[in-house]
């Protein structure tokens, strides 16, 4: 168990990096304290897989330090980091049976005999596969199988750190709901520092304490989940996390009152914008309502999802999604209310903090 | 994968079907006969029924040319198996030089036979071959076409020259399809070079060596060109195998009956092996 | 750890020698050859290399090699592709069986079928010509392709014909259009080795020809035990051998190592 400190990293694949652009990863300064589960969200190509790499020790960064527990190991190899990783897909020794799986780790470390067999029993109950230690691994299935490479890093009473490279990927869709609570429970158990890379945001915002959401090789947000759903610090965390994502509409600012077109929404506090910078408004579909007052809405579809509706239309020409509970009455010229909790201001697409106020 | 169940699939396999039927069964229906027939020539034949399995299985001469082929085959596969794993393993995963190992690692599979023959009839001949000067120079007697001990070691040596390129490359197709995460995983597990062999590369080699063991089984037992041209099956019989002496028979004394006996029980015993070696790797499949 | 590029290299040092006492006893004098050992030609000729390509029984030779391999590698494939279609696709009456016998074939000892083959195809009135040779070498080929054309098709998910049926393809036009292109890395692999095992068998091929369809390699080999002891002239057409194939394989490079993977891994 550790703490990794992430000391002005910058890497780029490219031997010798010039501009801005030539960096797969732009910096990042972070601590991952010691016991989160920490995840790394973002869309294919983002950088996060590259900053997985470069904790696990598996890429030596352009630029930086990787600290574990302040001591530096930027240098050192994989094996050397004391850590463990769970990939993509199951990676498991075909011919040996899931005890000889859990035991390899520590066998090769030395370890004693007896101990291996407490350490390799408590860890197969706790990975729930209580029962199957004597079957071979590669007749089982997948998301046993995930279990046995995770289980191989619990086993390890001294890692620093558990890596997981997206690792519901191959993993049928009805038990990657189980496998991800099961996670959660061990993680809470074990209290390991866990550090886990998906392009899901449901599987990060279930599993992860702190989400470090990534866009274009750079963190866009770090943060709880409740606070990327209600602060998003970057319009894309705003797309990206939520489902539908926020409504992002062109404003023009005036004093605490923001103006669509025609429409005039009153802020909650004023909000300073540099000159020249593109302003955007953005309000999550859940803190709209539909009713008699607020700003003409022309619906175009509405989708029933169960509990929820999600209802479509324009508002000034611009597309927005309005979020209403299954009982929620949808009047037939509807109108659109903002609630001014959920209104955050971005300029170039960042988010501006509101004045305090006087 | 989950196959339909359809008998006209059947018209697919009908034109493979028709041409290897017409290679496989009217000759072998050509050998059965002759294998039950006695003949004085002008076309006259005595049915004379197992009399030349008898001959044969009973023959000297077909037990040693049966014994030598088998301890020629378990030879080549001892050393060509090892020796194959072992190249590729050593092989770069990638890299320019990648392509070009490979190529040339592949040549003298694309050689004909009875070139390779004549090649390494050049190349070991004692006095203006190299390799047989080399070794006369270092002051070992050597001579392929006088002593048994010399002929055993140049026909395995060139066989070893000739095939064991296709275990490397097809070890090395296996090595290759091995995903790097293996390789992470099991560093990150402290494993020593031995054990990622034992437990990684060889359990994800055992499909293409099971493959390699076969194809070098076999080819190894109807063995014929490359012995024939390099030392015609001698000095005397010493390095006559099945095949050679199966032609030596049909062609060479025009025993026909003899011939065609040693070819069926020739047959079966390939067939046997082949039988082995198929519930093997479909057995392997299942899993 | 550092060393472990010796490996290959001494294996491919190994590989080379052979082949480079070949190119260096074509390019001596007979003279020189049978003086005595010499590491390289004192006396540089091109003089058996002249005879060869001058002399159209060696260049009839090659003609013939050529033609009986691709005849037989073009039927091969072509055959074997529905075959090994319906393998791996369909279940049907006896398919297990069928293709164990099919694999039989591909252990068959040619010198077996030597004699038997001489009778048969002199009987069709085949013998002499390279479709004897082409015909006669399906026997293993057809196997073999139909093994690795299944290996490659299993690979490529049956939903991709589900679709295009759906999409009202006729399974000829599918097979053409959509389902060739996606193996064509089997095709070609299955192509190469067709080539492979039928330019380098002899046996059949020998004793299936006599004058006007005899293989270069064995022009090669004949040429030498009538015209003497002369060295020379057989290691030059040994090297002219080597040439088609080195020449098949420098342009499979890069497919190499996939290929020989058979689809299967």
């Amino acid at each position: 168990m550790a703490r990794i400190d992430l000391d002005h990293i910058r890497h780029a694949y490219t031997a010798d990096p010039r501009s801005e652009a030539d960096y797969a990863l732009k910096e990042v300064h972070h601590t991952f304290a010691d016991g989160t589960a920490c995840a790394l969200l973002g869309p294919s190509g983002c950088g996060k897989t590259t900053l997985l790499n470069i904790i696990s020790g598996l890429l030596r960064p352009s630029d930086g330090k990787v600290l574990f527990d302040g001591r530096d190991v930027t240098a050192l190899s994989t094996e050397e980091r004391n850590i463990a990783q769970v990939f993509q897909f199951p990676v498991v020794y075909d011919t040996m049976t899931v005890y000889q799986n859990l035991a390899f780790p520590l066998r090769n470390r030395g370890v004693p005999e007896a101990e291996v067999d407490t350490r390799v029993r408590e860890i197969i109950d706790m990975i729930d596969l209580g029962g199957m230690a004597d079957r071979r691994a590669n007749r089982l299935t997948a998301d046993s199988k995930q279990k046995i490479a995770l289980g191989r890093g619990l086993v390890r009473s001294d890692v620093n750190a558990i890596l997981f490279d997206e690792p519901l990927t191959v993993i049928d869709p009805h038990m990657k709901w189980m496998l991800r609570s099961q996670l959660k429970q061990l993680h809470r158990r074990v209290g390991f520092t866990m550090v886990y890379v998906t392009h899901d945001q449901t599987e990060a915002l279930t599993f992860a304490d702190v989400v470090v959401v990534m866009y274009e090789g750079e963190i866009v947000q770090i943060g709880t989940p409740a606070e990327l759903f209600e602060r998003p610090s970057h319009t894309f965390v705003g797309y990206f996390i939520g489902s539908p994502g926020m409504n992002v509409l062109p404003v023009k600012l005036d004093g605490t009152t923001a103006r669509i077109g025609e429409v005039a929404v009153p802020l909650p506090a004023p909000v300073k914008i540099e000159n020249g910078a593109k302003t955007e408004l953005g309000i999550r579909p859940e803190y709209l309502s539909l009713g008699r007052e607020g700003a003409p809405f022309a619906i175009s579809k509405i989708e029933d999802i169960g509990r929820q509706k999600i209802v479509r239309g324009t508002l000034e020409s611009h597309p927005v999604a309005v979020v209403v509970g299954e009982d929620g009455e949808i009047p037939a010229d509807a109108r659109l209310a903002f609630d001014p909790a959920g209104i955050n201001i971005y300029a170039d697409s960042w988010r501006v903090e509101p004045e305090a106020r006087a | 994968m989950n196959k339909t169940l359809n008998n006209r699939a059947w018209f697919m396999v009908l034109p493979v079907l028709l041409l290897v039927a017409f290679n496989a069964i009217i000759p072998l229906m050509t050998v059965v006969n002759y294998s039950v027939q006695e003949t004085f020539g002008n076309n006259l034949f005595f049915f004379e029924g197992f009399k030349w399995y008898e001959q044969v299985l009973t023959s000297s001469r077909f037990h040693a040319s049966l014994t030598r082929q088998i301890i020629f085959t378990l030879v080549i596969l001892a050393i060509e198996i090892p020796l194959g794993v072992a190249v590729a393993l050593a092989m770069p995963r990638s890299g320019p030089w990648v392509p070009v190992c490979l190529v040339l690692m592949a040549l003298p599979l694309l050689i004909p036979w009875n070139v390779v023959g004549a090649m390494w009839n050049i190349f070991a001949l004692p006095d203006i071959g190299l390799l047989g000067y080399v070794i006369n120079a270092i002051g070992i007697d050597y001579n392929f076409t006088r002593q048994p001990g010399s002929a055993w070691f140049t026909v395995v040596l060139m066989d070893v020259w000739h095939w064991t390129s296709l275990v490397v490359l097809l070890a090395y197709a296996g090595l290759r399809s091995i995903p790097d995460a293996y390789y992470q995983a099991a560093r990150i597990d402290s494993a020593s070079a031995w054990s990622v062999f034992r437990y990684i590369q060889l359990p994800k080699m055992r499909r293409v060596l099971t493959i390699a063991v076969l194809l070098r089984f076999i080819d190894s037992f109807m063995i014929y060109t490359e012995p024939f041209v390099l030392t015609g099956g001698g000095p005397g019989n010493t390095t006559t195998f099945l095949s050679i002496d199966l032609v030596k028979a049909a062609l060479g004394e025009f025993n026909l009956g003899i011939a065609a006996a040693m070819s069926v029980i020739y047959f079966l015993m390939t067939l046997l092996a082949c039988w082995c070696f198929y519930t093997l790797m479909t057995r392997g499949d299942e899993q | 750890m550092r060393l472990r590029w010796l490996v290959p290299t001494v294996y491919i040092i190994f590989l080379m020698l052979p082949i480079y006492w070949l190119i260096n006893m074509s390019f001596k004098t007979t003279n020189e050859i049978l003086g005595g050992f010499s590491l390289y030609p004192r006396n540089f000729t091109t003089a058996s290399y002249v005879e060869i390509l001058t002399n159209p029984v060696w260049y009839n030779g090659y003609l013939s090699s050529i033609s009986y391999v691709v005849i037989n590698t073009v039927i091969s494939v072509t055959v074997a592709l529905p075959a090994a279609y319906a393998f791996s696709r369909y279940r049907f009456l006896g398919d297990k069986h069928l293709f164990f016998w099919l694999l039989t074939n591909r252990m068959a000892p040619p010198a077996v079928f030597a004699l038997p083959f001489y009778q048969l195809y002199s009987a069709i009135n085949l013998f002499d010509t390279p479709w004897a040779v082409a015909l006669a070498h399906c026997l293993f080929n057809i196997p073999l392709a139909v093994w690795i054309l299944e290996g490659f098709m299993s690979g490529v998910p049956k939903e991709i014909d589900e679709t295009a049926y759906i999409d009202g393809y006729s399974w000829p036009r599918f097979f053409v259009k959509i389902f060739m292109p996606l193996i064509a890395s089997g095709i070609g692999v299955t192509a190469f080795f067709c080539f492979m095992f039928s330019w380098v068998e002899m046996l059949l091929a020998k004793s299936l020809t006599a004058v006007a369809a005899k293989p270069i390699a064995a022009v090669m080999t004949r040429t030498a035990s009538t015209s003497g002891y002369e060295l020379g002239l057989l290691a030059a057409a040994g090297v002219l051998t080597i040439i088609p194939g080195a020449l098949v394989i420098y342009f499979v490079r890069n497919y190499i190592a996939k290929g020989f993977a058979l689809g299967r891994v």
